[in-house]
């Protein structure tokens, strides 16, 4: 059972893969692009995410 | 993981109707958030096996992708939309059941409900009050969350705990991303449907919270 649901699962995710692709193919050519600045601005954010969450690993080891 | 993104350009709205999008989608996103939250707590009550997240997760996965785009226009798209977060909930009732039978499960439960609320917060807020357009982000998410996705498909068949890890961080940076990305769509009228931005937003918070749980579950242990 535990198989089964696996690979359906899996047959399920290909499926997105498949309708996610037009989206991806779109904004990947499409889209804008960012500024230095707008990535940069990007990248601290994430880092102030990646730096919670490594306090909430900290506090729940404690 | 949304896969409903209109792949095509849509005319923008004014200002008055980005923020009815923006209230509705809001509202929507409390309602479906609080239901999901009851669901969840049924399957608790109920003692649902961890068998039931895959179940759950796949009938909504075939909901959201065949469903939803075709019903998201009319009034149904709403019941579908409580269908999909409540079959969610469920699901993650049977992951939280495992978690509470762990020594510090109910903390672990709290840290990521609390973290997952703090990173939505944060990132919404920040998109709100900068009005910043984030659509150049697009390409960069879309391609990275097609990654994930094949490697969550090679993490189901083998084994591997730092694999594990290392797409609960991946998920988590990528959801944030999409967070600012719908958010900033919405108020830049790229987004002028409140049902199909709630069902994506839901699902980063639902990512987010998931991912959480897994990677302070493994690394609160030694």
């Amino acid at each position: 059972m535990g198989l089964f649901l696996k690979i359906t699962l899996a047959v399920v995710l290909v499926v997105l893969l498949w309708r996610m692709w037009p989206a991806t193919k779109h904004w990947m050519e499409n889209g804008p692009k960012g500024s230095r600045g707008d990535w940069m601005s990007f990248v601290l954010i994430i880092a102030a995410i990646v730096g919670f969450v490594a306090l909430m690993i900290v506090s729940v080891r404690n | 993981m949304n896969p409903n993104y209109a792949a095509v350009s849509r005319p923008r709205l004014n200002a008055l109707e980005a923020n009815k999008v923006l209230k509705n989608t809001y509202m929507l996103l409390s309602a479906t958030l609080a239901f999901s939250a009851v669901m969840a707590m049924v399957s608790m009550y109920i003692n649902m096996p961890p068998m039931a997240y895959l179940i759950s997760v796949i009938v909504a996965m075939v909901l959201g992708i065949f469903v939803l785009p075709k019903t998201a226009n009319s009034s149904t798209g709403i019941g579908v939309l409580f269908l999909i977060t409540g079959l969610l909930g469920f699901g993650l009732g049977s992951i939280l059941t495992v978690y509470m039978a762990m020594a510090n499960g109910p903390q672990i439960i709290a840290t990521a409900l609390g973290g997952t609320g703090i990173i939505f917060l944060g990132l919404s807020g920040y998109a709100l009050t900068t009005k910043k357009d984030f659509s150049f982000l697009g390409g960069f998410l879309f391609a990275g969350m097609m990654v994930v996705v094949l490697a969550i498909i090679a993490s189901l068949f083998i084994q591997i705990p730092a694999l594990s890890l290392t797409i609960s961080a991946a998920i988590i940076m990528l959801m944030s991303g999409l967070i600012l990305f719908d958010t900033s769509r919405i108020i830049n009228g790229g987004e002028t449907n409140y049902i199909l931005a709630t069902f994506s937003i839901f699902l980063s918070l639902f990512n987010i919270f998931i991912s959480l749980l897994n990677i302070l579950g493994i690394m609160s242990s030694d």
